[in-house]
């Protein structure tokens, strides 16, 4: 498959594995050494570089880890590194040298990219760091550094002035128009890749990856009558920016769910299929009681979410299977989303769970609460929600079904707590639910 | 003056080890891991056929000696035979390109007998695997009778990981001239040694060049050596260049941390005041020594951190586990010696119903007091800190007291922290430091030091002393790498002391220059006195530029290149009575922090710290900033956050940074620093070392939790770091 991009500001058309990750072709094919390794999963942000995609004849550029992103997913779009930033008056490096910003150095180019994603989106420069770690500083400096940044760009909406993003970015719009954006096929479908490209590259480089479901017309999130309907492809990000969805739940607390740049380009499907006991989209849709559309391109099937995960890693997909489309009821609820982590902040969480419930005079008509960390699934807990029907939202009906929960939970020690813990921690964050979900009142 | 090195950095035009362009023949190598963490290494064999396969480079194939120990020697390059740890090297797999390396490496069949593993040191210490000598510090006679309040626990420090961005590396090409060494260590001289030792050459065949670090904080300081040695190695076999690069996997399943340490104490007090204090240490130093011996005594060293402690007895021994070898970490043993006495002084606090810190300003040191080791202490600025810090102390108590009454779900509480800490290099021998100054015939200057600059600004200072004795403007110099064929026998980058060493190196090296140029001035023109100010040189009523004189100095036949070197006067240590005058002198400060509990999820928040600071005569504020902010950094992450977890096997269960948690922008408190400080003679420019001494404010962050829950409920938890929400949660329920 040939693939074809702009790399800062050059075109490049190129036959070389395109499952390869971003990071090693931008580093040891392109030779630009100021994109970092410092993890190649995801977790540090010394890769990250940003990613232009047409929509609507404007590129909206957001950042990405390049460590977990295969080339093939970059096709037709515009790659920034570091050496596509520079410039002896880009604000964001001014004011990173004279507050102190930077001290090794090593990380510092993925703060630049960040900080410059964030400018352009008009963005919480903090917020827009969550994916950036740095050893040396400690964060005070960085963090005056963006807020110098913000107040400098107060007065004007002209990045290329700011010298935020050089001139050349002026055209892309057009250039990347030109791109004639050729589908492939393969064996393995791949969304963003940031569960398939964990600790598995090398593996990955004899397979057969078909990029399209994040290239491809599957992102989108539609509402219809009685549903919202997103589309496999759609990213953390996407979701958690749409107005369709804020409408439904409250996704400040999605912000927890990995980092900018993961979610960027983490796709919601890619959480259902990985599968993990833990995953945080796997137990709010499981809350939210989510239909999943699948296809074998012969014939659709819609499952319930709760009969998607059969047991550990084990999910009812068939190995010609794709998901297409999750549906969200429009239901009239309440909703909780909790996860506590060993860090706030991009980190996997110990224990997660979320609650919907639909009251009438304060008594619980309807109510679903998931679980994870506690069963070798993303787990619905059954039992303590139809305990709870018909009782009263109060302390005794969530006291009372902590109690049953703890008999639902099968947890397992490991280096994310010990099951005692994780066991009173449900508990607490079922507790949690009501305090959340009393004050949504 | 800004850092040197940060307009390359935010443009990403920082050269790192994995970024130099390589040569056309280069070869890669990977590490082969022993899988097991305590045995013996039956059989090791490649027998596959990859068209990239070079090499498998075992012990038997080592020229000179097996051995890479630099304190005692017990540690192999490559395991000839016995596993003290899982992670190990047994092997080295040369390949034609990394990703061939990796998949041959899959392939590469080992097999073991294996014994169990011991992982805690309290067990080592029982089954007698100590390493060296236990060591003693007293001073005083303890008479428990005589206290009117006693406590005693135990206490557990977890250990932590560097996380330096940029992980280990290296790059050796054979020269005509023997063998060329880029490596990321902070210690240079060290690896050029070893190298030598190694290959059974000598020294002056081993080139070592540093360029930058990608951060070190010590884990670059004696284990850079084996990666270095490794490369060398091959290169020595293959005759071809060789570049070993560890991925993080690789890197924190291999390389040692900071050490865990345990320990048990008693402490005694009389009306506030501590006049016993009796502590064991028992330190985690992993299969081999490393630098544990020195680290222990520095926790000795530090065991009784600001506080002045008439009868005191402490006892220390570095136990031998099967984990990697522990090593240097920012602070050296000196924040597991204070986190002990203040979690002691916590306990105090409690039995007594006095507030720790009453108890922690009654017993402050003072300048003439003496520490245990009989070093007299002067030039502290901890009483001038604590009392700026009681002033923030009383705001604080009255937004946690407010806050606390109107919040059912969270509860604040506040610790303070004093810190005291001793700069210079507890092994006398190292306290020494060169420069070498060339000044070109056009008048610029090249500066070279036995100094790695590594992210704390090393070279920044270093120049700010050379162009305020040449009185030249910045854009003059240019600070080349760090070589061992320009800076020889060098010291590491470490111990908050090498800006002092290197620093007041390089001013002597300028002086010597500065007398040559005065002596031609005199000779020349009768001179009388001569200032070198904005590059020029001002002399009886007349003035040249720095370039003429330069030029004139040139054909006048002055020798315009000096050497220069130093090291640290009076300083002394007796190891057979543990006793001494170790440090040049103490950095000093107090910080005051406030966190939140959220009692219903366990999870906690770090609102802000306030932090008094003595950096003597601030020579460079935005460095001094960013390495107190860094260092809280660490510290608070080591203490709240960073979670080493092996199991009873000796495996790493937090062996990537998905599961090994640093912290992020959001994980820290707001910052103030309030720097004080007098002129420090010793310290270069009248400064005070910074490097590590801040990390250990990071300290205040436990107590502060503890105090946020203690205000919410009594809590009978026990003291073990990090304090975790697990550990939050289980203690407000237990
Ligand atoms: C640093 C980091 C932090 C993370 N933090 C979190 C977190 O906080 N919470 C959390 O829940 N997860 C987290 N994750 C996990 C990960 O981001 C998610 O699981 C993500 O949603 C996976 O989506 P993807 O598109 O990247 O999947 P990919 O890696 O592309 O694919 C994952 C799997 O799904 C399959 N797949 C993808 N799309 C489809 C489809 N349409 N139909 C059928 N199969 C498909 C792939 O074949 C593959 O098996 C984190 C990951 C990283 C790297
Ligand atoms: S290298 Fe760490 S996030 Fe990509
Ligand atoms: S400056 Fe060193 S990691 Fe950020």
């Amino acid at each position: 498959m040939t693939v074809e991009f702009i790399l800062n500001k050059e075109t490049i058309t190129t036959d070389i594995n395109p499952n390869i990750p971003l990071l090693d072709f931008i580093r040891d094919h392109q030779m630009l050494k100021g994109t970092k390794i410092g993890c190649r999963e995801g977790d540090c942000g010394a890769c990250t570089v940003l990613l232009g995609e047409l929509k609507n004849n404007e590129v909206i550029y957001k950042t990405i880890t390049s460590c977990l992103t295969p080339l093939g997913n970059v096709n037709g779009r515009h790659v920034v590194t570091i050496e596509g930033l520079s410039h002896p008056d880009n604000i964001i490096q001014l004011n990173m040298i004279s507050t102190g910003a930077t001290q090794c150095g090593f990380c510092t180019p993925g703060f630049v990219v960040s900080l410059t994603a964030a400018a352009i989106n008009k963005q919480n420069p903090v917020e827009s760091l969550d994916g950036n770690i740095c050893r040396c500083t400690g964060y005070n400096s960085i963090k005056i550094a963006s807020q110098l940044v913000f107040d400098q760009l107060q007065d004007t909406d002209n990045l290329l002035a700011k010298n935020i993003v050089p001139q050349y970015f002026a055209n892309i719009p057009d250039r990347l128009g030109d791109i004639k954006f050729v589908k492939n096929t393969g064996t393995t479908i791949i969304g963003g890749g940031t569960d398939l490209y964990v600790q598995k590259q090398r593996v990955l480089l004899d397979k057969q990856l078909e990029f399209s479901t994040h290239n491809s017309d599957l992102r989108y999130i539609i509402p219809d009558k009685d549903s919202i309907r997103i589309g496999a492809g759609t990213t953390m990000s996407e979701f958690i920016s749409n107005k369709h969805i804020s409408e439904l739940i409250d996704t400040e607390q999605l912000k927890l769910i990995a980092s900018t740049p993961v979610r960027n380009i983490a796709t919601i499907a890619g959480n259902l299929v990985n599968a993990s006991p833990i995953g945080d989209f796997s137990v709010i849709l499981l809350a939210l009681n989510a239909k999943i559309l699948i296809t074998n391109s012969t014939k659709n099937r819609e499952i319930s979410l709760d009969e998607f995960f059969v047991s550990y890693k084990k999910i009812n997909l068939q190995q010609d299977e794709m998901i297409i489309e999750i549906k969200i009821p429009k239901d009239t609820i309440k909703f909780n989303f909790e996860k506590v982590s060993k860090r706030m902040y991009l980190d996997i969480a110990s224990v997660n769970s979320a609650c919907a419930v639909y009251t009438e005079n304060n008594i619980i008509r309807s109510i679903r609460i998931s679980a994870g960390g506690v069963y070798e699934i993303p787990l619905l807990l059954r039992e303590t929600a139809e305990y709870m029907i018909a009782k009263e939202l109060n302390e005794k009906t969530f006291k009372e079904a902590c109690s049953i929960a703890v008999k639902e939970i099968k947890p397992i020690s490991d280096v994310r707590g010990s099951k005692e813990y994780k066991t009173l921690l449900l508990q607490q964050l079922i507790k949690a639910h009501l305090i959340q979900l009393e004050g949504q009142q | 003056m800004k850092n040197i090195d940060s307009i390359s950095h935010v443009s990403g035009k920082s050269v790192y080890v994995d970024d130099i362009p390589v040569l056309d023949n280069t070869l890669y190598a990977l590490i082969v891991p022993a899988t097991i963490a305590h045995g013996v290494l039956k059989k090791i064999e490649y027998t596959g056929d990859h068209s990239d396969f070079v090499r498998m480079i075992t012990a038997s194939d080592i020229p000179g000696e097996n051995q890479i120990g630099s304190i005692i020697p017990d540690e192999e390059l490559l395991s000839s035979q016995d596993i003290h740890f899982m992670g190990q090297a047994i092997a080295i797999i040369v390949a034609k390109s990394l990703n061939s390396a990796y998949m041959i490496r899959d392939e590469v069949h080992v097999e073991y007998d294996e014994y169990k593993a011991i992982t805690d040191p309290r067990v080592a210490f029982n089954s007698g695997n100590i390493i060296g000598e236990s060591r003693k510090f007293q001073c005083g006679d303890i008479v428990w009778a005589d206290c009117d309040t006693i406590v005693s626990d135990r206490v557990d420090m977890g250990g932590q990981e560097h996380l330096y961005l940029e992980t280990h590396g290296s790059y050796v090409i054979p020269t005509e001239r023997g063998y060329k060494v880029i490596s990321s260590t902070q210690s240079p001289s060290s690896v050029q040694k070893m190298i030598a030792r190694v290959l059974g050459i000598s020294m002056h065949l081993v080139e070592v060049d540093v360029n930058r670090l990608g951060g070190g904080f010590g884990g670059k300081e004696d284990q850079a050596t084996p990666i270095a040695c490794m490369a060398a190695l091959a290169v020595n076999i293959t005759d071809r260049p060789v570049k070993l690069i560890l991925d993080r996997i690789d890197d924190l399943k291999m390389t040692g941390k900071r050490h865990p340490y345990s320990a048990d104490y008693k402490i005694g007090m009389k009306s506030n005041k501590i006049i016993a204090y009796d502590v064991i240490f028992y330190q985690n130093a992993g299969a081999s020594a490393d630098l544990s011996p020195a680290v222990l005594e520095r926790t000795l060293f530090h065991a009784t951190n600001s506080y002045y402690i008439p009868n005191f007895k402490a006892t220390a021994y570095s136990c031998r586990t099967n984990l990697p070898p522990n090593t240097a970490f920012r602070g050296f043993g000196g924040p597991q010696g204070m986190f002990v006495i203040e979690a002691a002084i916590d306990k105090l606090a409690e039995k007594s119903g006095i507030p720790a810190y009453v108890l922690q300003e009654a017993n402050l040191m003072k300048n003439g007091d003496k520490f245990p080791y009989g070093q007299i202490t002067d030039n502290l600025m901890l009483t001038d800190a604590w009392s700026k810090i009681k002033t923030i102390k009383n705001v604080y108590e009255e937004e946690i007291e407010q806050f606390n009454h109107n919040n059912k779900y969270f509860s604040k509480g506040m610790a303070i922290m004093p810190i005291t800490f001793g700069i210079s290099f507890t092994n006398t021998m190292m306290n020494q430091g060169s420069a070498l100054v060339n000044i070109y015939q056009d008048g610029s200057i090249g500066l070279s030091t036995g100094a790695v600059e590594m992210g704390q600004g090393v070279n920044t200072r270093i120049l700010q002393a050379l162009i305020s004795s040449f009185g030249v403007s910045a854009d003059r110099v240019k600070m080349e790498t760090t070589n061992t064929t320009r800076a020889i026998n060098t010291s590491p980058s470490a111990a908050s002391s090498t800006h002092d060493l290197n620093g007041w190196a390089t001013l002597d090296a300028c002086n010597q220059l500065i007398r040559r140029l005065e002596k031609l001035l005199i000779d020349e023109y009768q001179a009388g006195s001569v200032e070198f100010i904005n590059n020029r040189v001002i002399f009886n009523d007349r003035s040249l530029s720095w370039d003429e004189l330069i030029q004139f100095a040139f054909t006048k036949r002055v020798d315009l290149a000096a050497h220069g070197y130093y090291c640290t006067p009076d300083i002394y240590f007796d190891k057979e009575k543990e006793k001494g005058h170790p440090f040049a002198y103490y950095t000093t400060g107090v910080a005051i922090q406030m966190a939140t509990v959220d009692i219903i999820r366990g999870t906690y928040k770090l609102d802000k710290i306030d932090i008094i600071h003595d950096s003597g005569r601030v020579m460079n504020s935005n460095l001094d900033r960013g390495q107190i902010e860094g260092a809280l950094a660490q510290g608070l992450g080591w203490m709240l956050l960073e979670d080493l977890q092996y199991d009873d096997n000796g495996r790493l269960l937090s062996n990537a940074l998905s599961t090994y948690k640093i912290p992020d922008i959001n994980f820290m408190p707001d910052i103030k620093i309030e720097f004080i400080g007098a002129n420090n003679p010793l310290g270069l420019m009248g400064s005070k070392s910074i490097g590590e001494p801040p990390l250990m404010y990071g300290i205040a962050g436990y107590f502060a939790v503890r105090n946020a829950m203690r205000n919410h409920k009594n809590i009978d938890m026990a003291y073990k770091t990090p304090l975790t929400p697990e550990r939050i949660l289980m203690g407000l329920f237990s």
